[in-house]
Parts: structure tokens; C-alpha cells; sequence
């Protein structure tokens, strides 16, 4: 998407500074997000690519740097109030509610929405993952890997976010459903969603994704269209094992 | 007739246990910390519903609900003042503040009323004796058994039907993912200290409208005995305190009658002990889940 610099971005994160306690995890990074885009934020274990996510999200205060969404600055506000802003995160390790049933789970996720419009997009939601529909009365904990992250998935989107940020959706779960996670992840870019998707699976990730940014110890190295990611030479030695 | 005796009494004492323990368990559950405070806002409720009865001339309902809207912000207060401060602290900062407000309660009610033990007033609860045959019964028995059944069915629906029900059960079950819910975390645990501190004023009135006598260390030992019957039952477990409490207060009052006056409590915390080496979870716990 090369007329992206003329836009202004849905997302945009300028010079973020995290600390836990006196570690410095996350030293000064920008990214920016536009409508209708997968972006991907890919690098190893401990780059800190959770840790951007989560204090997009609220769940973390940066010490330094702003987060904006659609103009609004969001730093600061708290997760629980960040929500109903239209910001999303799918978190790491699904952390779905284990003792309440795949519908109450789905229910917590519009949590901030208006009672009248909960079941249209529960309705929505079954339609996307049918999966779920057949296990509504279900408690949660007992749903297999596969379907705990599309619960966890679909839970986010309950909040109808204009940004879903996605953590490690494809994390421990075997070959044949990353593909599906995948599928989904594409399919729901195509019905316009925006996406933020934080992977290991570097090569899914670049596939899928618009544009990248490649993360190193709390810094960003690399960013470009996905395409280019894919074929470069150092990524492809650090991440994609060829 | 002396066992139907020993059980009635011990049904009633039990049920105020449970009602107690119910603070104790929901707080647990959805704040992960024990307030040992909760006895004390027991005694407090009681000395409300005492003031409204023998100085204010309030009537016995009027002064009940005095002491809960009091009890109610005495809890929120407690709550947002010493522990929210703690959230991010060791749990262990957090008990010690705890067992620190306890006493600061005991210590403003020795202030305002006294050492010197108050006559709690007679009021309908306990002003009626039903004969059933050859046994005697209180309507204060009856009131307190009939309350902490409306009290435990009340609960199990709110948390289970109720949009703020469902929220404490996420901010217990993982409070980051109920954050991002939007769940306002602070508040759902305000709102927990309100219900577990208003029932903590009812268990005060109905427990001094069976043992009359009112004094600041009137709520420590109930207190105690309390959250002794929620970990019994299985702390976090609504069911469980219920369950936890009634056993406790019927063991306590056979253990008197039948085995020793003297060590009624001893016999109580032996139970105690042999229950959490066969299952240390409590009767109705769930185990621990690893994190995978």
C-alpha cells in the first residue's frame, strides 16, 4: 500500500518507552496502523512484542511516548476504558473464562455495547465460527486449543473494535489449525477489519500481512510491505529458518 | 429431643457462620486477598443496629438497614483507602493492613461505646418461642436459618444472572482479561466489599439477637470461626462457605454437648485441619489449576 503516507493512520504509536521496574523492555519504538490493513510485528522470544501490545491496550503504562487512536490519545486511560475507544486485544495464551460457557464468554467481550446489541453480534459471531454455535452451552475450559483461540477471537470482536490486535493466535496449536487461525485472520481482513498480529510464525505472519515490523530487544530493526520482508535476506536467516 | 436441640441450635449458629463466611469467600475470590477486617465490621453493624434500637428509637427494620447502608460504606471505605493502594503489593503487605484495620475498628469502637459489654435490645426476630412437640425453638433460630438461605440463593443468581454478577466472576477467574473486557476492575471490587460488608451487618444483628451481649471483640472470634468455615468449604465457593458454615457451627455445638464444653473450638479446628490434609482445596474447592 504505497498511498498510505498520504492517510492518517488509525494506529499510530510514537516513540513508546516501557519499563519492568528498572528493565528497560521496550526503548522507543513507532508503528502506525491503517484502516483496513494486517500489520505484523514479528522477532524472537523477548523482543518485546507482547509488551508493545499490552500497553497499547492499557494493560501497561509506558513511561514515555504516546498511543493514538483515530486522533484520541489513549496512554494513561486503562485498559477497561480503552475498550469502548474501539481498540481490541486477543491476548497471549487466549485467557479465555474457563469456568463460564462459550456464550457467556462471547457476552463479557460486549461487555461495554448496549444490552439491544449483543445479539446481533452473537448471531454474527456464530455465523464466523460456527464451531462455536454447536459448543453456545459448553464451559469454556473444556473447548480444545483450536477452538479456545477462535472463542478468544471472536470474544475480542464482541467489543466490535476498529482495531483487533492479535497476540500469538497461532501459539501451541497443531499445523493443520494455524492454517485455520490464518484463514480466519484473512477472511476477517477481507471483510475490513483492521488488524495488529504479533507472531513467531514469522513466515504465516508475512503472508497474510500488508506491511511488518520487525522487532529486536525492545527495538524496531526493519519495516516494509510484508512482501519485501518475506524475501529479505536477513529476516529470512533470523526468523524464517532458510 | 436434646440431639433435635443440638442441631437446631447448631443449624442457626452455622447459618450466621455462612452468612459471615460469604464475605470472607467473595472478597477472596474476586480481590484474592483475606480481609480480616470482616469480623469487625460485624461488630460494628451490630453496635448501629444497637444505637438505632436503644438511643435513636428506630424500628427494628429501619435500624437493621441503618447498619447495613452503614456497614456498606465502612467496607467501600476500608476498601479504597487501605487496600486499593496495595493492588500491585505482596499479598502479605496486604493481610498484615488487614489484621491492622481490624484492630483500628476494635480500637474507634472501645473509643466511642465502651469496654463495658452493651445488652443487645430484644427485637421480633428473637422475641417469639415456636413449640414443635417437646422442642422449643426461637424464632431467632428460625429468621437466621430462613436469612442465610434468601442470602445464598441471592447471591448464586446475581453472580450467575447479573451483568456486574458475571463481571466479578471474570475479575476472579483472570483480572487482566476482564480489564480487557472493559471491566472496570476497581469498582467491581468496590461493589464485592458492599455485599460482603452489608451481609456482615445483618450476621451482626441476627448473631447478638441469639448471643446478646455487645462488645468491640464481639466480631473477631465469629470472624475467625467464619473464614475458618470458608476455607473449609472451599474459599472463593459461594456453595462452599454455605456449606462450610453450617457444618462448622453443628460440629461446634455437638462438640460442646457432646465431647467437652471446654474444647468446643479446639474440636472445631481439628475437624479443620483433618479436612484440609484429606482435601486441601475445602470441601467445595476446585484444585489449583496448573498454568500450562
Amino acid at each position: 500500500m504505497s498511498e498510505t503516507e498520504n492517510r492518517t493512520p488509525l494506529l499510530r504509536v510514537h516513540d513508546l518507552h516501557v519499563y519492568y521496574g528498572a528493565i528497560h523492555a521496550i526503548k522507543g519504538i513507532s508503528l502506525e496502523v491503517y484502516k483496513n490493513e494486517i500489520v505484523t510485528l514479528i522477532g524472537a522470544n523477548g523482543a518485546g512484542k507482547s509488551t508493545t501490545l499490552n500497553t497499547i491496550a492499557g494493560l501497561l503504562k509506558p513511561r514515555q511516548g504516546t498511543v493514538e487512536l483515530e486522533g484520541t490519545v489513549l496512554n494513561g486511560l486503562g485498559a477497561s476504558r480503552i475498550v469502548p475507544k474501539g481498540l481490541s486485544l486477543c491476548p497471549e495464551g487466549r485467557r479465555i473464562f474457563q469456568q463460564m460457557t462459550v456464550r457467556e464468554n462471547l457476552e463479557m467481550g460486549s461487555y461495554t455495547r448496549p444490552n439491544s446489541e449483543i445479539a446481533a453480534s452473537l448471531e454474527e459471531m456464530f455465523q464466523r465460527f460456527p464451531r462455536l454455535k454447536e459448543r453456545e452451552r459448553q464451559i469454556a475450559g473444556t473447548l480444545s486449543g483450536g477452538e479456545q483461540q477462535m472463542l478468544a477471537m471472536a470474544r475480542a470482536l464482541m467489543s466490535r473494535p476498529s482495531i483487533l490486535m492479535l497476540d500469538e493466535p497461532s501459539m501451541g496449536l497443531a499445523p493443520i489449525l494455524v492454517e485455520q487461525i490464518f484463514d480466519i485472520i484473512t477472511e476477517l481482513h477481507q471483510a475490513g477489519t483492521t488488524i495488529l498480529l504479533v507472531e513467531q510464525n514469522a513466515q504465516m505472519a508475512l503472508q497474510v500481512a500488508d506491511r511488518a515490523y520487525v522487532m529486536e530487544t525492545g527495538h524496531i530493526t526493519l519495516q516494509g510491505p510484508a512482501e519485501d520482508l518475506l524475501h529479505n535476506e536477513a529476516v529470512q536467516k533470523a526468523y524464517l529458518g532458510s | 429431643m436434646i440431639f433435635l436441640d443440638n442441631l437446631i441450635n447448631g443449624l442457626s449458629l452455622g447459618s450466621i457462620y455462612a452468612i459471615i463466611a460469604l464475605g470472607y469467600t467473595m472478597v477472596y475470590g474476586i480481590a484474592k486477598m483475606l480481609n480480616f477486617a470482616h469480623g469487625d465490621v460485624i461488630m460494628v453493624g451490630a453496635y448501629i443496629a444497637f444505637c438505632g434500637l436503644q438511643y435513636w428509637g428506630l424500628p427494628p427494620v429501619i435500624a437493621i438497614l441503618a447498619a447495613m447502608a452503614v456497614c456498606t460504606v465502612l467496607g467501600v471505605t476500608i476498601e479504597g483507602l487501605a487496600y486499593r493502594p496495595l493492588r500491585q503489593a505482596a499479598s502479605l503487605a496486604v493481610l498484615i493492613t488487614a489484621i491492622g484495620m481490624s484492630y483500628l475498628l476494635q480500637n474507634i469502637a472501645l473509643m466511642i461505646w465502651g469496654a463495658n459489654p452493651k445488652f443487645f435490645p430484644p427485637t421480633f426476630i428473637n422475641s417469639t418461642t415456636f413449640k414443635l412437640g417437646q422442642l422449643n425453638i426461637s424464632s431467632a433460630t428460625v429468621i437466621t436459618i430462613l436469612a442465610n438461605i434468601v442470602i445464598m440463593v441471592g447471591l448464586t443468581l446475581f453472580t450467575a444472572k447479573t451483568k456486574m454478577g458475571k463481571a466479578m466472576r471474570c475479575v476472579s477467574e483472570d483480572r487482566g482479561a476482564a480489564e480487557l473486557m472493559g471491566i472496570n476492575v476497581n469498582r467491581t471490587i468496590s461493589v464485592t466489599f458492599a455485599i460482603g460488608s452489608a451481609l456482615a451487618a445483618i450476621a451482626g444483628v441476627l448473631l447478638c439477637s441469639s448471643y446478646p451481649t455487645l462488645q468491640p471483640t464481639t466480631g473477631s472470634m465469629p470472624g475467625i470461626k467464619a473464614f475458618t468455615a470458608a476455607v473449609f468449604g472451599g474459599i472463593g465457593s459461594i456453595p462452599g462457605a454455605m456449606l462450610g458454615g453450617v457444618l462448622l457451627g453443628v460440629i461446634e455445638i455437638f462438640g460442646k454437648a457432646y465431647i467437652s464444653t471446654e474444647l468446643g473450638d479446639a474440636i472445631v479446628f481439628a475437624v479443620l485441619i483433618v479436612v484440609l490434609l484429606v482435601k486441601p482445596s475445602g470441601l467445595l474447592g476446585k484444585p489449583v489449576r496448573e498454568k500450562v
